[in-house]
């Protein structure tokens, strides 16, 4: 009935109450890599050349040593 | 007294009734939909409804209740509630009618338009080339008059400027600090923690540089006035000569946008009062857009990672919305498919 990759799943992460909270856990540290990553993606192309990041190459100086976080 | 046997037979035949699932069915399955037997039927119905009432409505208005039917009767509303708050009045009753003001363009100021703003649609930052020529605008325009004491330099880094930038810019003052070893206070160059110079030491002096006008500050003017970056723009280009009849005082000037008419500041910007060093055209139009752009970010600092945060945030909320109604449909299907049958039992008769 149930396909062998439901059935894996159940075993692996349903199955035990400490697997399940693992899974959530892991889940959501996931997800949240995934989700920002991709909205992280979607926004710089929405504002292409918009951001200091786009522009900021034009004004840094070679000679500069620059610390990282005049980033944003 | 009340026995079993007030069970009569009518009260058995009630409960002998189809099942409740069958009357249910009954009642939604029908044949006959509210509107017609079928989708198309429905559909038909609504067509014709609505071209009658088109009809209808057209004619109604244009040859039945027509503007010069219709005229006398508002006016002798119109007059009768005029006379109804008159005579309330009299007796000290305040009728509850709204009374028309006139509205003056020229008391309340004339309206800026909305202005294409690119950082206007909720998926776009702030032009950040823009800011950093709005600065420069500012820096070498506006700042001669108005201070900005919200905006330090430490601000423009990762905004505008890089780091060694926004200190050169800073270094170009000097702040007063203090005190020294010797109790004295002492100048020495500007740093990131600085805020933008003022231009004059406190209200009263810049009061009495500019004619009794004060030149207010500008780190939140964005905030502060209806308009916002569109005000401000239109305030900047919108200097005309008065029209007929209207006197403006010596040292004010003419701009329809600011109410009343007549402001204190003369026209600031004009084609290339400013030279961009990223060879964008420098005309007034240009330079208005930059400053405004870059009035609005001090107002705004947060504005691009609020928006970003808004999207994801409604990104999540419809994936969980979505999750929800499966959630609710599963729930609920276990409730929605089943049938209650009611088999009626044996009674003993008493
Ligand atoms: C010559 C001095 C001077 C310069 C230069 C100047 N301003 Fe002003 N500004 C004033 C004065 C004075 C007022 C107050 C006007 C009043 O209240 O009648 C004012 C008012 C304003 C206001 C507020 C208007 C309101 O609705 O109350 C804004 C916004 C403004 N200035 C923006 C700017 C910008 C942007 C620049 C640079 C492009 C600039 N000003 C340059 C003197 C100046």
């Amino acid at each position: 009935m149930a396909s062998a990759l439901a059935r894996t799943t159940y075993n692996v992460f349903f199955r035990r109450s400490s697997n399940y909270l693992v899974g959530i856990f892991a889940g959501a540290f996931a997800f949240e890599i995934a989700f920002d990553s991709a909205a992280d993606r979607l926004w710089d192309m929405a504002n292409k050349g918009r951001q200091w990041k786009d522009i900021r190459s034009k004004y840094i100086q070679a000679a500069d040593s620059e610390p990282a976080d005049d980033e944003e | 007294m009340f026995t079993r046997a007030a069970y009569t037979t009518a009260t058995r035949a009630a409960f002998r009734a189809p099942t409740f699932a069958q009357a249910r069915n009954a009642s939604t399955q029908a044949a006959n939909g509210a509107f017609g037997a079928d989708r198309k039927a429905a559909a038909a119905w609504f067509a014709k409804a609505a071209a009658g009432s088109a009809i209808l409505g057209y004619g109604i208005s244009n040859y039945v209740v027509t503007d010069d039917r219709l005229a006398p009767v508002t006016k002798a509303v119109a007059e009768s509630m005029t006379a109804l708050q008159k005579k309330a009045a009299e007796y000290g009753i305040e009728m509850p009618f709204t009374v028309a003001h006139a509205f003056s363009t020229a008391d309340h100021g004339l309206h800026p338009p909305h202005y294409p703003w690119d950082h206007f649609k909720p998926w776009k930052t702030y032009d950040h080339a823009s800011i950093r020529r709005g600065f420069q605008v500012y820096k070498e325009v506006c700042s001669a008059c108005h201070s900005m004491e919200y905006i330090h330099y430490r601000n423009l880094v990762g905004v505008s400027h890089t780091e060694s930038e926004a200190k050169e810019l800073a270094a170009e003052y000097e702040y007063e600090d203090g005190p020294n070893d010797k109790g004295e206070m002492f100048m020495r160059p500007g740093k990131l923690t600085d805020p933008m110079p003022s231009p004059y030491p406190n209200e009263e002096a810049a009061r009495a540089a500019n004619g009794g006008a004060y030149p207010p500050d500008l780190s939140c003017i964005a905030r502060a006035r209806h308009g916002e970056e569109d005000y401000i723009f239109a305030l900047l280009l919108g200097y005309c000569d008065p029209p007929a009849g209207v006197n403006v005082r010596e040292g004010l000037h003419y701009n329809p946008y600011f109410p009343g008419g007549a402001i204190a500041m003369a026209r600031a910007i004009y084609d290339e009062v400013v030279e961009y060093e990223d060879g964008t055209p420098n005309n007034a139009s240009q330079l208005a857009k930059d400053v405004s752009t870059f009035l609005s970010w001090a107002s705004y600092p947060e504005h691009d990672e609020r928006k970003k945060m808004g999207l994801k945030t409604l990104a999540i909320s419809a994936m969980l919305l979505g999750l929800s109604v499966w959630w609710k449909r599963f729930k609920w299907s276990y409730i929605k498919t089943r049938k209650i049958v009611y088999k009626p039992g044996k009674f003993d008769e008493v």
